[in-house]
Parts: C-alpha cells; structure tokens; sequence
C-alpha cells in the first residue's frame, strides 16, 4: 500500500498553506512530518484525512483517487494535540465509537475496544467519564480510538504538545513501541511534530516542512547528518545549527579577522568562494587556545549548559555536557569540532557534510 | 471591621430578600382575601387578619357569566404559543446558529459576523417599528387573532435570542469534535446529530430558557395582534384591571402566571446543580 501526494497546493489567502508537496508513503513504515508552528503540517494531515481539499494536486492510495473519497469513507485515523474526544460518552463508548459507526457486531466491538484499552494502559476505565480523567489518560483514549479502528492511515498530530514533560517523555516510548508494533502490521502512521529530539527519537522516515513546502523527504539519520539546506538544518536541530558567514580561501574558512581555522578535510574539494557554515551547539566546546568570545546568556537545561556566545558578528550557542556557571560579558575560550563542519552555498543548499562529503 | 461588613453585609441581603420575595406574599396573602378583606384596610395575615377564602381562585376556573375571570383558555394558549413559538426557534435557531459558527458565508460584504448581527437586530429595534408590519402581513394571510399568527411573530421575536446564544456556544466547541467525528465515519449530519447536538444540550437549555421567558411574558404583540377570538395570559390578567378591580382574583391570577417560568427555573437550577452545563468539553 503506498500513498502519494502529487504536487498538492492550497493558498487560501495570501500565503501558501500548502506549497507543491509531493511525496510518496509506504505502508508498515512511521512520518514523521517536522516543521514549525505554521509549516503546514496540520494543514498537510487534515489533506490526508479529506477535512481540507487541496486547490490542485492528487492524492491516491494505491492508484486510486483518495481526494475524491468523503471524509467518512476514509479508512483514516486521527489523533490531535487537544485531547478531542466525547465528553458526553463514556470511555469505552469514545473508544467503541468509530467501530458502531461501521455497525460491527457487539462481541467484535468488545473485544476490540477491550484490546486497544488494555494497549493504551487504561484497563478498568471503561466506565469513566472523560472529564473525570486527566490530561494524559484523556489523550490515550483518543488514541485508542484511533488504534481500534485498524485504519489505514494512522495520522497524529503533535499528540505529545500539551502534555507535561514526564508524561510526554513516558508516552513518547509508549506510542513509539505501539506505533512500531502497528507500523509492521498494515498501516501508514503519520506523526507531525515540531521537536527534533522527538522526531529523531521516533525514527522511520522525516518530512521537513516549512511555509507550506517538503524541504526534505528522507531517514531520520539522514536528515540528521545531510540536512539538504540551511533551513532544515535549523528546523531539525535544537538549538538550531550554528550557521556563520565565510569564506574558503587558501585552504582556510575564514570567518572573521580573528576566527579562521585549516579547512577540515571533507570540506578540501570546495572551491574558494563565499559559503554559510553551520556547526551544531556539541561541536562547539570550551578549551584553552580556542577563539575569543563573549558570554552573553549561559542557560542551564537538566545537567546540561547552553552558552550564548559572540565575538564581532559571530553568534553562537554552544552546549556543554555539565552544569557550569558563567558571567554574563565574561571572555572565554572557545574552541570549533571542524570536523563536523557544515558548508551550505549562499543561498542555503548543502555543499558539504561530515557524513556526506560534497553534495 | 470584621463584624460591621458582616453586619452590613447581612442587612443588604434581607433587605433585597424583602423586597423580591414582599410582593409575591403580598400576592399569595391577596390571593385568599374576599371583597370584604380587600377593602377593609391593610391586612396581611390569614387567620389573623382576616379570615381566608379560595374564592379568587375558584374564579379562575369559572367563566365570566359564572362570576369569573376565564383565564383557563388564555393560560392554555400562553403555554400552547410560547412552548411552540420556544420549540421552533430552538431548533431552528440552533441549525442557523451550527451554520454560522462552522461554514463561511460570503455573499458581496456580507459575512458570518453580519448575518449573525441582522438575527440580533430583530431584537435591538423598538417592538413599536415591527408592530406594524407584523399587523398588515398577519392580516394579508388571515392569521390575525389566531394562534398561529402569533406562534410565527414569536418565532421572529425568539429565534435572535436561540441564535445569538447558540453561535456562541458552538464557537466554544471545538471544530476538532466535529472533524474527529467525520473522521470516525460519521456523515456531516449525523457528526451534527450524534456528536455536536448532544454536548449542546447546556446551551439549548440555556436558550431554551430565555426564549420561554421572553415568549412566556410578551404582552405588546399578544395585545396587539389579537381581539376576541384569541387571548393570551398576560392581555387576560392585564384585562381583570376593570373599574372594580377583583384583587383577589387578579393576584391568584398572577401568581398563576408567575408558577410556569418558577417550574422552568427549577428545573434548570437541578440541570445547573448536577454540572451539566459547565465543564462539558475539555
């Protein structure tokens, strides 16, 4: 089963919702779909699900037309980051609700919502009330009523953003191991997100979005270590890449009068000429003989620290691996893992990668 | 300090629970007066004051040629329009209203915002300018002292208020309810039907309530738009207030017409108190 999306467009008012995208799905695999607030995801899974027809463009799922199919008809499954669900049934009815829609038999209904339940780890709530549950366990249920149904396509949209970090991070695994037990039987599964952490986490396949557009369809490793262009490589990092203006010439990057070092050697075959560097915050760390910068903010995140630093025009964020203090206007040393080095063209695309060497 | 803000704070209560509940006594205390007890000076406590007699309310059920007041057919009509008048407009009102919130309507400058505000108009106009109209297009059609007439002017009079309540408590609702239902195989109407109309129910008993409480205590179109064939309850209490006013009557009456809208708010309060009507969607 594979559903492809064929140069869908939707622009109703002046900017593009959806801006050209074409891509092709597999079934028994996970999408993830990443990109910022206003990307078009949403946009992109509600296409899918037929609640927002494209202006122009197909959709067809194995050959067939699936833009022409209602909404209802849609072996779809959809999972929203609001916990939606029928405050006015119990949960076992919210769960039981899309396989009565398809007037199954009772015992068949039982069974399959008793299952997805237990899957979801609500044994013993079937009799609740939705508002009598919290935030998490209400999310559940509506997940559960998207497992019941055995769709075809599985389409969740950040179901992850309104919950608490621990709970996020708990159900994080457990949709991961759901969704690969589901993945490998017959469904297409769909995530959107706009954590990187989290897409990466899920692995399978990674849609970049942004302003409507697929940036880049590829592995999650392979976004990860060849971001196709400047943009992707600051929508699936965090903190973004570093990216720094320069220049290569006499096998040197030169970024500023004080900051130039030896051209790393996956960068040897680019040509002299103006480029934008990118380098990620745990490539950038503190050691005696480095490049002079400023503080000018130090966060700490769990056990580890973000370094806001500047020097001239250069600005950077750097991560170090423990919990130190700094002064804001404090000089430090810091030094540059050129070997993980990114070269992008001035315009944005890759030109080279320490994992791909020159595009 | 403490104790002066109670104090007052307790005498601004009683004060205000005198002066709401005083003439509803006074109403009931009338209610079981005679000619004689009525006229008599001010007296207000049966047994004590006066001797009490039912028979302002046997008049009630009496007709004028029995020595009566006939406001069995003039009640029965206010709860046969108003209840009908309220029915329609509910559903009506609450179809126009799911529309309005879920679908854009483009027609020239014309948006969502300005049909919702024409429905809303119908009320903010003096009732004196649709008066008028409402007589000549009942007349056109013969509807002019019948029931029906007036059930349709009310639906007009009622249907703003269904309308301005139920848009805004669909556009609380979630517009993911209705996609998450479609997407669980429901056709738009049954997404409407299964989903969308029962987590309405607080804001139809709200809307409900108020169309019967307007419907229930019009007097000016009801005066207007009828004569002899038909009657409704506030034109009959208001009629009793003759050159020998029957007070005990004209209390009995009132009360009468007051036990409705207190049953309607009771039973609403009970819906209130088992939270129904807060905290339905998350």
């Amino acid at each position: 089963m594979s559903l492809i999306a064929s140069k869908l467009c939707l622009k109703p008012d002046t900017e593009y919702h959806l801006n050209d995208v074409c891509f092709e799905m597999s079934k028994g695999e996970i999408y993830t779909i990443i990109g910022r607030t206003l990307a078009g995801k949403t946009t992109l899974l509600k296409t899918i699900a037929g609640l927002i027809a494209p202006e122009s463009g197909s959709l067809t799922l194995d050959g067939a037309d699936f833009g022409r199919i209602p909404v209802w008809k849609r072996e779809v499954a959809m999972v929203y980051q609001q916990f939606i669900n029928y405050p006015h049934l119990s949960v076992y009815e919210n769960v039981a609700f899309p396989l009565k829609q398809r007037r199954m038999p009772k015992v068949e209904i039982r069974n399959r919502v008793m299952r997805a339940l237990s899957q979801v780890g609500l044994d013993g709530f079937e009799n609740r009330k939705i508002q009598a549950l919290s935030g998490g366990q209400q999310q559940r249920v509506a997940l559960a009523r998207s497992l019941v149904k055995e769709a075809n396509i599985v389409l969740l949209d950040e179901p992850l953003v309104n919950l608490d970090y621990k709970l996020r991070e708990q159900l994080r695994e457990e949709f991961r191991n759901l969704f690969s037990a589901k993945a490998s039987e017959n469904s297409i599964l769909i995530y959107s997100s706009t954590d990187p952490v989290e897409a990466m986490q899920l692995g399978g396949q990674i849609l970049v979005m942004d302003e409507g557009r697929i940036l880049q369809q590829a592995s999650a490793k392979e976004v990860y270590e060849n971001p196709n262009s400047t943009k992707v490589s600051q929508i699936t990092n965090d903190p973004a890449m570093n990216l720094f203006e320069g220049t290569v010439a006499d096998g040197k990057v030169i970024l500023s009068a004080e900051i130039h070092f030896e051209l790393p050697q996956h960068c040897q075959a680019l040509p002299q000429g103006s480029y934008i560097f990118g380098l990620r915050a745990a490539a950038i760390s503190l050691a005696d003989g480095g490049f002079p910068f400023t503080v000018e903010l130090s966060e700490i995140s769990g056990s580890e620290t973000f370094l806001h630093l500047k020097h001239e025009h250069v600005q950077m964020v750097g991560l170090l691996d423990s919990v130190q203090n700094f002064n804001i206007g404090e000089t430090v040393s810091a030094q540059f893992d050129t070997a993980h080095l990114y070269a992008f063209a001035t315009d944005g695309r890759l030109k080279s990668s320490p994992y791909g060497g020159l595009k | 300090m403490g104790l002066l803000y109670s104090t007052l704070k307790y005498l601004a209560v009683t004060l205000w629970s005198v002066f709401v509940i005083a003439p509803f006594l006074w109403a009931i205390s009338t209610s079981f007066k005679d000619f004689q007890s009525v006229t008599n000076g001010a007296t207000y406590i049966p047994w004590v004051d006066f001797e009490p007699t039912l028979e302002g309310w046997r008049a009630l059920w009496k007709s004028p040629a029995q020595g009566g007041v006939a406001i069995v057919e003039p009640f029965f009509n206010s709860v046969f329009v108003t209840a009908a008048g309220s029915a329609i407009s509910i559903v009506l009102g609450t179809l126009a209203a799911y529309a309005l919130s879920r679908f854009t309507f483009k027609a020239g400058p014309i948006r969502n915002g300005d049909i919702t505000f024409f429905f809303i108009s119908q009320r903010i106009m003096p009732p004196v300018v649709l008066a008028i109209p409402f007589f000549i297009m009942l007349g056109k059609f013969s509807l002019l002292d019948t029931l029906m007439g007036l059930i349709l002017v009310y639906i007009v009079l009622l249907m703003p208020i269904a309308v301005w309540i139920m848009v805004d408590f669909f556009n609380k609702v979630p517009r993911e309810i209705d996609e998450t239902a479609l997407i669980d195989g429901c056709n738009p109407y049954q997404a409407f039907y299964k989903v969308v109309l029962p987590n309405s129910i607080p804001g139809i008993v709200v809307a409900g309530m108020f169309c019967m409480i307007f419907g229930w205590t019009d007097f000016f179109f009801s005066f207007i738009l009828t004569f002899t064939e038909v009657q409704l309850l506030p034109v009959a209490i208001v009629a009793l207030n003759s050159s020998i006013t029957p007070w005990w009557s004209l209390s009995a009456a009132a009360l009468v017409s007051v036990a409705p809208l207190v049953f309607v708010a009771f039973i609403v309060e009970r819906f209130l108190s088992k939270g129904n009507l807060s905290g339905a969607l998350k």
